[in-house]
């Protein structure tokens, strides 16, 4: 068994190219979308009425553009995040059966670092345009787009109360991260329980701080997009987007290494609690979804309903609504429902890039209809922009994985994790 | 004893780590085990049994399904067909509102459906009394079976056998199955 994960020229070349695949897709997008301009300007009816008085009803090309970019820095960030959660409940729960694979979820956290940077600068280029409450004239009472509303709720969304916590949660989860990371190490190098005794200590603080300030990002960087509209369930409907994003992604990479000699020792019990939390965290997201359509819509408040309202009746996101239920309800709730299908690699591979795509189209709903209204769309400029974060956030990951031997070796359960027999 | 039915001869075991251990050294010599009784599960048990995949969950599957049939079968007859009524501005047909319903009906006659197979097929229905090797396999002994016209092995070969593998009794049983 390979113990060091080898990022070879030919992996590098591959990704090489789904970045230029993914630039070329952009392009051609973007070369569509700015000839293609003008054309549909108009804002919906609904959409009017629910953005009266805030005159910023412009569209431009590039809106679609910085509404991309949002979706791709909010998704990847949020599976880097939600890998290192992973890691840090393995260690509050002392769990056993993980402690083999633990190294992967680890590799995605690096993400973390550059992804939260990239974050900074996409929020610093499209503020505006992606968050409509950043505009000082909705709080100008003589400005004639002045907003009650949006006013009302300015102790909270302002700038640097907005930037700060955007600041401080990336800095702390990232301070947690590190840590893990030095203990993981030290544990690799003195071997003993005492690294173990650290990390269950700094996972247990950390998962307390995520729960917290895990919902209070969601409500800033996706909620708040919607200004005028809020949901108390959405910190834990991101939450659930992202962690079986996260896990899904955990599990096809663990099969991947395990098809390529890495990882031999993975049974088919180690693969079958991971099918079973992508399938469990799947139903956890329908679960979460559903509580927030069912509420809404039973109540049928216009002002929590506008929501639904844009996404229901509309052309372009009606589709996606539906496919969004089908990828990651239906499917992975029919297919994954089997022992077998959990048990045997053919299945989960199948079922978990289906669910990480399920769960972009997610967060291409949530976030889309808030920013372009009706004048948004999917085609070459979406799935390019995906496949360049895609190949970036794949190279820094399969980088972070050759850093740290791939088994570690000094975990005081490594022992139950390869016996590991449901 | 004189009842009708199979000759068996029944092994004790005290531990399931000596059990497990008695199990594979019992099919090395050519026997053919009929059934292990133990009170409580043990782990692997099934693999050494050389046991096939318990059919439960495709039970648990089609009385689900069930549920959910008869869960919008009833509401559809109600609410939309029989009497239909505008409740809260919906549709006649409002499928959301619905599946609060259908889901908790799924689960419960799945989990009815469930249990009831299980039942069945455990013997434990609730007439007649569950045939038992040894009482004791209820409370604190592992009890496994060997069929003797299953066997080629006379009879005191196999009980010498057993008692190598570390059974604490063996004892004749016949019983009609």
């Amino acid at each position: 068994m390979k113990e060091i994960f080898d990022f070879n020229s030919n992996l590098k070349k591959n990704i090489l190219y789904l970045f230029v695949g993914g630039v070329i897709l952009s392009l051609i997008g973007l070369y569509q979308i700015i000839n293609s301009g003008h054309s549909h300007e108009e804002v919906s009816q609904a959409v009017g009425t629910y953005n009266s008085g805030d005159g910023h009803s412009g569209y431009h090309w590039y809106h679609r553009l910085y509404s991309n970019l949002w979706i791709n820095v909010v998704y990847f960030l949020g599976i880097s995040i939600s890998a290192i959660f992973f890691v840090a409940i393995q260690y509050v729960s002392q769990s056993g059966w993980s402690a083999g694979i633990l190294r992967v979820p680890l590799a995605i956290g690096r993400w973390l670092l550059p992804g939260s940077i990239l974050m900074l600068i996409v929020f610093a280029i499209t503020n505006h345009d992606v968050f409509h409450w950043t505009h000082e004239y909705l709080y100008d009472k003589l400005d004639p787009r002045y907003d009650y509303v949006i006013d009302g709720k300015k102790a909270y969304l302002n700038l640097p109360f907005f930037l700060g916590r955007m600041v401080f949660f990336l800095g702390m989860w990232y301070l947690f991260y590190a840590l893990i990371l030095k203990h993981v190490a030290r544990e690799d190098k003195l071997g003993g329980t005492e690294s173990w005794q650290k990390l269950f200590t700094i996972s247990t603080v950390f998962v307390v701080f995520y729960a917290f300030t895990q919902s209070v990002a969601a409500w800033d960087w996706v909620l708040s997009i919607d200004t005028h509209w809020f949901s108390t369930m959405f910190g834990w409907y991101v939450f659930a987007s992202w962690w079986v994003s996260a896990l899904a992604l955990i599990t096809y990479i663990i099969i991947i290494l395990r098809d390529n000699g890495y990882l031999t020792f993975v049974n088919h019990s180690v693969l079958h609690d991971l099918g079973k939390y992508v399938f469990a965290f799947s139903v956890f997201w329908t679960y979460i979804w559903f509580s927030q359509f069912l509420l809404i819509y039973y109540a049928n408040i216009p002002e929590e309903t506008i929501y639904f309202v844009e996404r229901l009746d509309s052309d372009i996101y009606f589709p996606f609504f539906i496919v969004n239920l089908i990828l990651n309800f239906f499917f992975p709730f029919l297919f994954l429902m089997t022992r077998a299908s959990k048990r045997f690699t053919r299945f989960l591979k199948i079922a978990c890039p289906v669910v990480l795509f399920g769960h972009f189209i997610d967060f291409y709903l949530m976030i889309t209809p808030g920013i372009l209204k009706s004048n948004g769309g999917f085609g070459f400029l979406e799935i390019g922009l995906l496949l360049v974060f895609l190949s970036a956030f794949l190279f820094v990951i399969l980088k972070g994985l050759t850093k740290l031997p791939l088994v570690a070796k000094n975990h005081p359960m490594l022992d139950e994790s390869l016996h590991h027999d449901i | 004893m004189d009842e009708k039915g199979k000759k068996f001869i029944v092994g004790i075991y005290e531990d399931e780590d000596i059990l497990l251990n008695a199990i594979s050294s019992v099919k090395d010599k050519g026997i053919n085990i009929y059934e292990v009784y133990s009170p409580f599960p043990v782990h692997g048990i099934e693999n050494k049994l050389g046991y096939k995949r318990s059919r439960l969950s495709i039970a648990a599957f089609c009385f689900g399904f069930l549920g959910l049939c008869l869960a919008l079968t009833m509401m559809i007859g109600m609410m939309t067909i029989d009497w239909p009524m505008i409740i809260g501005g919906k549709d006649f047909l409002p499928l959301p509102v619905f599946i609060p319903v259908t889901f908790e009906m799924t689960v419960l006659l799945s989990a009815f459906g469930m249990v009831g197979t299980f039942f069945v097929v455990s013997d434990l229905k609730p007439w007649g009394i569950p045939k038992t090797f040894d009482l004791r396999s209820t409370d604190d002994k592992h009890v496994m079976a060997i069929e003797l016209g299953d066997n080629k092995i006379d009879s005191k070969k196999i009980k010498t056998i057993l008692n190598t593998t570390g059974a604490s009794e063996v004892n004749d049983k016949v019983m009609d199955l």
